[in-house]
């Protein structure tokens, strides 16, 4: 009887947890876990600027060639590089269990997704968009065409999350996962790199800017909406629901 | 009405089902193809403009259309297979992926092969051609998912919410890929007028559009069986149906 009395006890104060607490709960776990494994963080940032010292060594230093198409090594970099880190959003979990256990919980599924999803833009997104403000006059890329970069950027990253944790909860735990992801991402994303690539061109030449923004915020909302959905029933079906 | 489709849904009678009737679709698949072809080849009139070389279309736009079609039914097949959690239609939606990427393939290398007398290159980055090249990524990234994941009723649900997840994607990348295509280049490329095309050279196409979907329609249903059978080689029914097929 006690023993019963524990389980109970024990399951009523696991569902009194709020939404706002479950939340916040699993973000700082993520933030704390990824901050604590520093070479995983920082080796997307080094393969990107990597990314980036290729094109002018391939193309030559003239500065009006690297200037025309520095928007789109910068976004082609990005992409590529953010696509490497999809593999750990839900890798160490799965493998240790923790996230057969999230599932199972009596909580909302969508915000531990989406918590998971965020933490993963803080440690991923938020270090690439400051990484690209500092290889832009690498590529001469002017000043008033970084900022619409800049602004592209704070918009895009977070729907390459948002897109990649449904590449990244599909393929878990599979065979060479790393390839896979980047095979089922980039299909989805052409168009983000489309909306972006022209919102900078369109910069530099002095034009307005102001409808690619939008598309690229509309994306984000539909991502933001729909991803959550896809990314939890992917994971109920790897996890065997 | 229902009930009598909700049969089928069972493996046992979609087997029986498929073997009554892939003969009539196959059949008929290859009579229309060959009336179209000869359609194509003899019946229509030569282009005023393109000359004999326009009569690729005839493989070209049934292949394009099927290549879009077959991703709809993918991805039906495949949420009809999460929500019901029907056997039959995970073995069309996975049966389909091949068959739709060998279509946009299809189409994409007759659209090349178009390109080279029409065009000058075999290759443009018309606002079509990018789509339906995108399209065909999205076909390889399914079937590497397929073939990545060992547990087949597991593979075929995943692959069910890429195919979902790529239908919701399609239409923006259609629309992303219009836009800059013209915003990069102005329209150099006078494309074939589709709408105001004569009735003489349309009848050939509906023809062969009817024989590609007869044919996509026999080959994913012997497909599908297959993988019933491979899937339900331990039940009854197929052990029986060995039986009476050795007795036989």
């Amino acid at each position: 009887m006690a023993r019963y009395r524990y389980f109970k006890d024990s399951f009523v104060k696991a569902m009194s947890v709020t939404p706002l607490k479950l939340f916040s709960t699993i973000l700082f776990r993520d933030i704390f876990l990824g901050m604590r494994s520093q070479s995983e963080l920082v080796n997307p940032l080094v393969f990107f600027i990597m990314v980036i010292t290729m094109f002018p060594l391939a193309i030559g230093p003239e500065q009006a060639a690297l200037m025309q198409i520095s928007a789109a090594i910068v976004w082609v970099a990005a992409v590529l590089a953010s696509s490497l880190t999809i593999d750990g959003i839900f890798r160490s979990d799965y493998e240790d269990g923790s996230l057969e256990q999230m599932i199972l919980s009596p909580h909302f599924g969508y915000l531990l997704v989406g918590a998971k999803i965020l933490a993963h833009w803080i440690l991923s997104g938020v270090p690439l968009v400051i990484m690209v403000l500092l290889a832009g006059p690498l590529l001469y890329l002017p000043e008033h065409a970084l900022k619409t970069l800049f602004f592209t950027l704070i918009l895009g990253t977070p729907i390459l999350s948002l897109i990649g944790a449904i590449a990244g909860a599909l393929t878990m735990g599979v065979r060479s996962s790393g390839m896979l992801q980047a095979l089922l991402i980039l299909p989805l994303i052409m168009p983000l790199l489309i909306f972006s690539v022209s919102a900078v061109n369109n910069a530099m030449k002095g034009l307005s800017v102001d409808g690619e923004l939008y598309f690229l915020g509309a994306i984000l909302v539909l991502a933001l909406t729909l991803a959550p959905i896809a990314v939890y029933s992917a994971l109920k079906i790897r996890l065997g629901e | 009405m229902w009930k009598w489709i909700t049969k089928f849904a069972s493996p046992m009678h979609f087997y029986l089902l498929v073997n009554r009737l892939t003969p009539w679709l196959g059949w008929g698949a290859a009579i229309l193809f060959v009336a179209g072809v000869y359609g194509a080849l003899f019946y229509a009139p030569a282009d005023y403009q393109q000359g004999e070389s326009f009569r690729i279309i005839y493989v070209h736009v049934p292949s394009a259309w099927m290549s879009m079609f077959i991703y709809m039914v993918m991805a039906a097949a495949g949420g009809a297979g999460l929500i019901w959690k029907t056997k039959v239609s995970d073995a069309i939606a996975r049966s389909s992926a091949p068959l739709g990427a060998s279509f946009t393939f299809l189409a994409l290398a007759t659209g090349s092969l178009w390109g080279k007398p029409m065009w000058g290159t075999w290759w443009v980055w018309d606002a079509r051609l990018t789509s339906e090249l995108i399209l065909l990524f999205l076909y390889l990234g399914y079937i590497a998912l397929q073939s990545a994941i060992d547990d087949k009723r597991t593979a075929a649900r995943a692959g069910a919410i890429l195919a979902l997840v790529g239908v919701v994607n399609i239409p923006i990348i259609h629309y992303s890929v219009e836009w800059w295509n013209t915003l990069h280049q102005g329209p150099t490329i006078t494309k074939l007028d589709t709408p105001s095309i004569h009735i003489d050279m349309l009848i050939p196409l509906l023809i062969m559009a009817l024989a590609f979907n007869l044919y996509y329609a026999a080959m994913v249903l012997i497909r599908a069986r297959h993988e019933i059978i491979e899937q339900e080689k331990n039940s009854k029914w197929v052990q029986d149906l060995i039986i009476d097929k050795v007795a036989v």
